[in-house]
């Protein structure tokens, strides 16, 4: 009996549902896209609790390349917080209108189209995290970009065309070097037995020592554009800026998991002497990341901007925890991804509903906004306080394990990392200050006349109640990936520090 | 002496080519004025379509020699052919398409006519129309079905005069912009007769130092000797730069622009990939079949030539305000990424494991998934005008995507193909050719490729751009194109689509035809 192929259901539902939506013009596209979405929810979810879900077909034999999906416990979860996230970012844009050109009336980019693009977006996310081929990933990560592009180009702020290219040239640099390591590793594969790009014939393949050192580097340096760490993140602010809050949100809560994603599962397992090698520079550059993100996020005078920033600084927080190398901290990597995911998620729509309201981003446009719109300025809070990792959201048991897993090993960096999360409180806390307390400005009270609408708390409610779920009971979802962590760590040959104490009975 | 003996069978397709131009040649005569069209559009595809066919049926036959060792007929031979065939059939639709120029075609009423003159005026009153583009279509594949085929350097010669004088001819045969299209006509024979001159003093060359034109022969003489002679290297210098000419290589490349801008857009979709393709097959066959023994001379030539290419094409590319001209330029740099294939010099003798895909495999499958988009792109182009002429100029182009939205996305899925992204044929050519090159120890050379596939996509994508995010240019008409040009762009469409998400069959395909018959 044929077993039903689940990933490759769970990939190919949105791009479907993108297909029927582009073809059928008209007020319902919204309702079919949001129903394609909620199924592939519930796929997703489905298929988290599933085992066995491995898919292999040959693809393209003469270079070795298979059709193979599969899921392990970091892609389950990743996969879940792309379920979740899309079908609110739908209903948050339910109308991406432009209020910035009016005058020029955009018909073809309607909601409809935007919706189309989301779950086309989805798809090619779902396919890279379930690719367990290097060239089935290269292509789903570069398919990645076309919808993304016009997601950001086709609806926002004035400047959203250039903001898209400077997107599209940043991944497509990164992903032009990321082709020369997927090269790189056929032609190694290839030269003494039958070559194969499956990432499982791939892993511990013997490499030469420089080799191997430069295909790290290619693999790494696409990571870096994609998750942004300093210094080729400058694309990232300019994106979320121009971009609609619901594109920003899948930029930056699901597509750019993919770098630190990549981190794990290409850099760690194909090149564990190079990676072992790097991690001096990469932890200098994770926690440059940290607080360059952190100080930017402060002195930030755009909401939009500031909540990119603080990603920014959060993406090196991931990235110290991979690089320290030890299954505490990795872990804590992997679900803090989720974490970020959900809680960056909630960050920008949030503010999309504020800005929405009052035409502008700016912060110093604010102020007193808490008396005109309470629900609307408590959820920003409750967003923001998951953002600077407060102990009971999920935020905190991440941020935490990655920061105690690391200790052992990269005290110094640890200590400067910790600054991190003290600028954390400070750029949210200010900014809920300036925005939401002081005196009511008069543009503010015209134009912040409604609070949260029915709609608006569906799509936050759930982030929220997420937020707290994980940070509350992270230990089952601890558990999916610990297993990945532990395999990771298996793979790299690393060891954990062990306890100078021993455990011993009180 | 012994008559000469001729392999009908395994020349097939030749055959029914030249039995072609000379049915061509004789319906000019004959046939009325008002049918000639459809007749001669008839016996081009039905010709292709039956040399198709001999190719098809012949695949597996064993590969042999031809014509007392003219011709040598194997894998790549054959794969050529049938690549010439096809995008030669996509090109004389666009010959044959009618309905996009208002019931004429894209070339001269009256080509003889002075641009300007009364016998013109006259002549697009009567609403002439002539046909010999035809028969020169049909000589001109001849002479590319010829050339890759050549086992030696005379019959190479013949092929690539055969092919090049028609097409000479044919660049000049713009029904607008005569004088452009005349002007472009005259600097492709000028360069194109110097290449042959070029190509000439090399064959002598080469025959001075191995006393022979047979490939075999000049690669047993590299092989005897121990240490490459002066004239080896003369010769086999010579005879690359006709070669490179032929594919626009810089710095043999200064007619590219003008000629695919002059031409007319039909010619220029054929030129810019039937002429590579057959150019690349015989580059092929001479270097690893003749010059198979001092591939550490050429290789690093050609790896120079490939990077100069490539910045060339890639540069002067990102400032072109004209698509055509863009397109010439991408053409420019695409040579220049099908070279660093060339040059990894990977087949079977030089480590590749059989069945794999090298160097030859390679360069095919890159010019099969080139030809595909850029003549699809072409055929866009054709029916994108402005004032009854085709509107080249990116100012036309602004906000088509928005006004034909399925044409809008059509042209898309080509542009991505020639920038290589994924989910598209273009990607699978990059990474085959890329391959090729880094397996055959030129790793350095995929970096600079790399780099300079980026910058050719921000000229692509800024088409894109303009298509989608641009207000309409409401002057600019776009044409509803008859069925030949349809079927065109759903063919390069479809293939574009097909090599890029199940590739498998067709690379596996390319990778057991890749072996030269020595």
């Amino acid at each position: 009996m044929m077993a039903i192929p689940w990933l490759t259901l769970l990939g190919l539902v949105p791009l479907v549902g993108s297909g029927v939506v582009f073809a059928s013009r008209g007020r319902g596209g919204r309702i079919v896209a949001l129903s394609f979405s909620l199924l592939t929810a519930a796929l997703g979810v489905a298929v988290f609790f599933m085992t066995g879900l491995g898919e292999q077909v040959r693809w393209i034999p003469t270079i070795g390349a298979w059709y193979a999906l599969d899921a392990d416990g970091m892609a389950k979860l990743l996969i879940l917080l792309t379920v979740i996230l899309v079908p609110l970012v739908l209903v948050a844009e339910w109308s991406p209108g432009d209020p910035n050109s009016a005058a020029t009336p955009l018909s073809r980019w309607s909601g409809e189209s935007f919706a189309a693009l989301a779950l086309m977006l989805e798809s090619f996310t779902l396919f890279v995290f379930m690719a367990s081929d290097l060239l089935l990933f290269y292509i789903a990560f570069e398919a990645t970009l076309i919808p993304m592009y016009f997601l950001i180009a086709g609806w926002g702020g004035p400047r959203r065309a250039g903001a898209a290219l400077k997107f599209l040239l940043f991944s497509l640099a990164g992903g032009l070097v990321l082709l020369v390591g997927v090269i790189g590793m056929y032609v190694v594969s290839a030269r003494d037995r039958t070559p194969s790009l499956l990432t499982a014939e791939l892993t511990g393949l013997p490499i030469g020592q420089w080799t191997g050192r430069w295909l790290f580097i290619a693999f790494f340096v696409a990571f870096a554009v994609k998750a942004p760490m300093f210094p080729v993140h400058s694309w990232l602010p300019d994106a979320a800026e121009q971009a609609r809050p619901g594109a920003s949100a899948l930029l930056v809560a699901t597509l750019d998991k993919i770098g630190t994603f990549g981190m794990i599962r290409f850099c760690l397992a194909f090149f564990p002497e190079a990676s072992r090698w790097a991690t001096p520079f990469v932890l200098a550059l994770a926690v440059i990341s940290i607080l360059y993100g952190a100080l930017m996020a402060v002195g930030s005078k755009n909401l939009l901007r500031l909540v990119s920033y603080t990603s920014i600084s959060h993406f090196g927080f991931m990235v110290l925890g991979i690089f320290a190398l030890t299954t505490a901290s990795l872990s804590g990597s992997i679900f803090y991804m989720l974490a970020h995911g959900l809680s960056s998620a909630a960050m920008f729509l949030v503010v999309g509903f504020l800005v929405e309201r009052r035409g502008s981003a700016l912060i110093a446009d604010y102020g007193g906004a808490q008396k005109l719109v309470p629900v609307l300025a408590g959820v920003f809070l409750t967003a923001g306080l998951a953002t600077l990792a407060l102990p009971g959201t999920a935020n905190f048991v991440g941020e935490f394990l990655i920061m105690a897993g690391a200790w052992r090993h990269h005290l110094v960096w640890v200590a400067l990392a910790v600054l991190g999360t003290v600028l954390a409180a400070l750029y949210v806390l200010l900014a809920y200050q300036r925005v939401f307390t002081g005196p009511v400005s008069p543009q503010s009270a015209e134009r912040l006349h409604h609070d949260l609408d029915a709609r608006e708390k569906l799509v936050i409610a759930p982030l929220i109640v997420l937020i707290l779920f994980f940070g509350f009971v992270p230990r089952p979802t601890l558990q999916v990936a610990q297993s990945t962590a532990a395999h990771a760590m298996a793979q790299i040959g690393a060891t954990d520090p062990q306890p100078s104490v021993p455990t011993g009975s009180r | 002496m012994t008559p000469p003996t001729i392999e009908y069978g395994l020349i097939a397709p030749l055959v029914v080519l030249i039995l072609a131009v000379v049915a061509a040649v004789i319906v000019e005569a004959f046939v009325p004025r008002h049918t000639r069209h459809r007749v001669q559009l008839g016996i081009a595809v039905i010709s292709q379509l039956l040399a198709l066919a001999f190719v098809t049926v012949g695949w597996n036959d064993r590969p042999g020699q031809a014509v007392m060792g003219a011709l040598s007929i194997d894998g790549p031979t054959r794969m050529i052919w049938a690549l010439l065939l096809v995008f030669g059939l996509l090109a004389v639709l666009l010959y044959g398409e009618k309905r996009i120029g208002g019931g004429s075609t894209a070339f001269a009423p009256q080509a003889n006519a002075v641009p300007g003159s009364l016998a013109e005026r006259e002549a697009i009153a009567a609403r002439q129309e002539n046909t010999e583009v035809f028969p020169l279509f049909s000589m001109a594949l001849l002479g590319m079905l010829v050339l890759p085929a050549a086992n030696d350097l005379l019959t190479m010669f013949v092929g690539l005069e055969i092919l090049s004088l028609p097409l000479y001819v044919m660049c000049g045969l713009a029904r607008r912009r005569r004088l452009l299209s005349q002007e472009a006509a005259l600097k492709y024979f000028m360069l194109g007769a110097l290449s042959s001159a070029f190509f000439l003093f090399g064959t002598a060359l080469l025959y001075g130092y191995s006393g022979s034109f047979t490939l075999a022969d000049v690669d047993a003489s590299i092989t005897r000797s121990t240490q490459a002679l002066p004239l080896l290297l003369a010769g086999a210098g010579l005879v690359s730069v006709a070669m490179l000419f032929k594919v626009g290589a810089v710095p043999f490349h200064s007619w590219v622009p003008d000629v695919y801008t002059g031409a007319p857009t039909p010619v220029t979709a054929f030129m810019a990939i039937c002429t590579k393709i057959a150019a690349f097959g015989a580059f092929l066959r001479v270097l690893f079949v003749a010059l198979g023994g001092i591939r550490w001379d050429w290789q690093l030539l050609l790896a120079a030539v490939a990077v100069v290419t490539m910045v060339l094409g890639s540069l002067a590319g990102l400032v072109q305000d004209d698509v055509k001209r863009m397109l010439a330029y991408s053409s420019i740099a695409n040579a220049g990424f099908i070279l660093v294939a060339v040059v990894g010099a990977m087949a079977t003798g030089t480590g590749l494991d059989a069945g794999r895909s090298g160097s030859v495999s390679g360069t095919l499958i890159y010019l099969t998934t080139y030809g595909l988009a850029n003549t699809g792109a072409f055929a866009i182009l054709t029916t994108v005008r402005q004032a009854g002429g085709e509107a080249t100029s990116i100012d036309a182009w602004l906000g088509l995507a928005r006004r034909r939205p399925a044409l809008g996305a059509v042209m898309t899925l080509f542009l991505l193909s020639l920038a290589g992204i994924p989910l598209t044929g273009g990607f699978i050519g990059k990474l085959v050719a890329f391959t090729a090159a880094w397996q055959g120890g030129y790793g350095w050379l995929v970096l600079f490729a790399m780099a300079f596939a980026l910058v050719t996509a921000a000229y692509y994508l800024r088409v894109v751009y303009v298509m989608y995010f641009a207000e309409p240019n409401t002057e600019t008409d776009i044409v509803h194109p008859g069925w030949p040009t349809g079927i065109v762009i759903t063919v390069c469409a479809l293939g574009t689509l097909v090599l890029g998400l199940v590739p498998g069959f067709a690379l596996d395909l390319f990778a057991n035809a890749a072996n030269f018959l020595r």
